[in-house]
């Protein structure tokens, strides 16, 4: 407990926040430069891992945060993907923005498609909130079946076209380098932020304890479902992100294994430490391209990869470490309290 | 009438499967206090062995009741000693570890199992039916339009699931081992104080469990046909079939079995079987809402 108490754990930056803001409006623009060198020079296939790289960066940041660092295992988040991409990609689909139009569209409905999940995860977050550990795993997975089944049945919502079981085609591409990363900074700067601010205090102590929490004055529930609320906002602007970059959406790709692969990077990185959920994500989503000469043994290694992972390393690569700040700033964040060896 | 009395055959018939892994997930998490998310895939591995012994078989001609046995025996059989593996090799090195790790192990051996499944040497990713192991066989009741129709599959899918049931009551209530269990689920560590050896019990647990496993896997390759994903969602189900009746009791996985498999069809028999797999979910967040203890759970409160 002295640990959290303790403010050291709140980051205080040395610089002014002005700064801070300007440098990553700096580190966005860059992104534009950078995105016309890569598109002109780059190998398409390449270029296509880099972005989805940049796309399960946000995932993975995002469920991080629910999972990591407030501790609320949830293996629902290809269900709030699936809501942003379904509500950006047939919404870009319906008004078909082209030239400067599409520039300013973009990011509106990716916004459209994160407030939606955004909604979905307040919904799921509000009844979930008694279920703790491994109860609140399988309503969340159940949360995520249950959007899948309705995106399934659903044809269409007013004008605009779900597609159903047949999935959603000829999606107008929009998504580029420059906003997959534009969105990924902006992703992994909110929950850096957040993680370390006085509310990032919040969300850990509700993950080491929670009736300690609460009897500290921590409102947990509204930290529960704030963590939720967020999460699922990023995962909904990443949805959209990618229904506009493959321009096919099929169901079954947002079912419990794509939850699953986003756990699996967020653990692999060490949960709780958002540079390790992206070094996980990079990393977990180019092993598997290299590893296509040998497509029916790679998910056999990566499956092994993760029990291995838990037997020998439960902390994950970083172990709640940061990349850039390697004394460990949090308790080690393996799991929520509850947990204790085994209860009585 | 005849309507409602077909659909209720048909999901006692379901239901039974459900009710045999069910148990499986209840009594582990009886013991350990973890969802064994691998459990689904014994399932579809009691079905795949149960797939290659009857084609292995086939040539010598078995009467029905040597060969029907015989390979409902060798994929408990060998269903235990995955679960024994299972447990040995993955979740053993975890005990006393948090749950959430051991939960990720069990994710993790899950997929392993359902990608080893899809290898070659194993089955293949290509669904393929059950070969022909009983005749298929059904007798109508009652006069046309009014019929009920019960297939063999039915008797023996119940039968099966009773008989294993009564077999483990007796088990888990009249031996030694039976007992071990019942104090390993009641307090780990006094039991352990108590001279059981409680890794052995844990042992026993899970291939008593993934017996039962096999059992559900290999009718259920008979009544639809078998595929490396099969045991995904029947595994969910019955998850939520213990949870329904209360985890970690064993009557409870029976009853929440039985209800599953009945509210399933009636929802595919009366309101959409688009919805059907939905369904299961929406009952497991009702329960966890209403009665996370489930219907036979006792209230654990919480300590601090």
């Amino acid at each position: 407990m002295a640990s959290i108490a303790s403010t050291s754990h709140i980051s205080r930056p040395r610089l002014p926040v002005w700064v801070i803001n300007s440098a990553l409006v700096l580190l966005i623009a860059a992104m534009w430069p950078l995105h016309r060198v890569l598109a002109e020079n780059m190998n398409p296939y390449y270029l296509r891992i880099l972005i989805l790289i940049g796309l399960n960066v946000i995932l993975a940041t995002s469920l991080n945060l629910i999972n990591g660092i407030t501790g609320q295992f949830s293996l629902g988040h290809a269900g709030f993907m699936a809501i942003g991409a379904y509500a950006a990609g047939s919404l870009m689909k319906y008004f078909g923005p082209t030239g400067t139009q599409s520039a300013i569209a973009l990011p509106a409905l990716l916004a459209v498609g994160g407030f939606w999940a955004a909604v979905a995860g307040l919904l799921v977050g509000i009844p979930t909130l008694r279920l703790r550990g491994d109860y609140l795993a399988i309503a969340t997975l159940g949360f995520g079946e249950i959007i899948n089944t309705l995106i399934v049945n659903t044809e269409q919502i007013g004008p605009f076209e779900i597609g159903g079981s047949s999935g959603l085609h000829g999606i107008p591409i929009r998504t580029d380098f420059f906003w997959a990363y534009a969105a990924a900074i902006v992703c992994v700067a909110s929950v850096w932020r957040l993680a370390y601010s006085a509310k990032g205090l919040a969300f850990r102590a509700v993950r080491e304890d929670e009736v300690a929490a609460a009897a500290m004055g921590i409102d947990t529930t509204y930290y529960k479902v704030l963590a939720f609320v967020i999460g699922a906002f990023f995962a909904g602007v990443a949805g959209g992100l990618y229904a506009t970059f493959d321009g096919n959406l099929a169901p079954e790709s947002f079912r419990f294994m794509r939850s699953i692969e986003i756990v699996v990077m967020v653990v692999l990185g060490g949960s709780g430490s958002v540079t390790g959920a992206v070094v996980a994500a990079a990393v977990l989503t180019y092993l598997p391209e290299q590893l296509r000469f040998s497509n029916e043994w790679r998910m056999v290694i990566y499956s092994l990869a993760l029990i291995l992972m838990m037997i020998l390393r439960p902390e994950g690569l970083l172990g709640g470490r940061e990349l850039f700040r390697w004394r460990r700033r949090m308790a080690i964040p393996v799991v929520p309290a509850d947990s204790g060896p085994r209860g009585t | 009438m005849h309507d409602l009395i077909q659909q209720l055959i048909i999901g006692l018939s379901i239901g039974a499967t459900y009710a045999l892994i069910a148990l499986g997930y209840t009594m582990v998490y009886g013991v350990l206090r973890l969802i064994n998310f691998a459990h689904g895939e014994v399932y579809m591995m009691g079905a795949v062995v149960g797939f290659h012994v009857t084609n292995l078989i086939a040539r010598w001609r078995l009467p029905l009741w040597v060969s029907l046995p015989f390979v409902f025996v060798t994929a408990m059989v060998a269903c235990a000693a995955l679960g024994f593996l299972i447990e040995f090799l993955a979740y053993r090195p975890l005990r006393n570890r948090p749950r959430l790790v051991v939960l990720i192990t069990a994710i993790g051996v899950s997929l392993l199992l359902q990608n080893l499944a899809q290898m070659w040497f194993i089955f293949g990713p290509t669904p393929q039916a059950f070969p022909p192991l009983i005749p298929q066989y059904s007798k109508t009741f009652g006069t046309p339009p009014n019929t009920i129709t019960i297939s063999n599959l039915d008797v023996l899918s119940f039968g099966l699931s009773v008989g294993l049931m009564a077999a483990l009551a007796w088990v888990v209530l009249r031996t030694r081992t039976g007992l071990a269990l019942r104090a390993v689920s009641y307090r780990f560590d006094t039991s352990s104080l108590m001279g059981i050896n409680t890794n052995r019990t844990i042992s026993f647990t899970f291939m008593l469990g993934s017996a039962l496993a096999a059992v559900a896997g290999v009718v259920d390759a008979i009544r639809y046909d078998v595929k490396p994903l099969m045991g995904l969602m029947p595994g969910l189900k019955a998850f939520v079939a213990a949870v329904l009746g209360g985890i970690g009791s064993i009557p409870g996985a029976l009853v929440g079995g039985m209800l599953m498999g009945l509210v399933e069809t009636l929802v595919k028999g009366y309101l959409s079987s688009a919805y059907a797999d939905a369904v299961a979910f929406v009952v497991l967040i009702v329960i966890l809402l209403v009665k996370p203890s489930g219907l036979f759970g006792r209230y654990v409160p919480e300590k601090l």
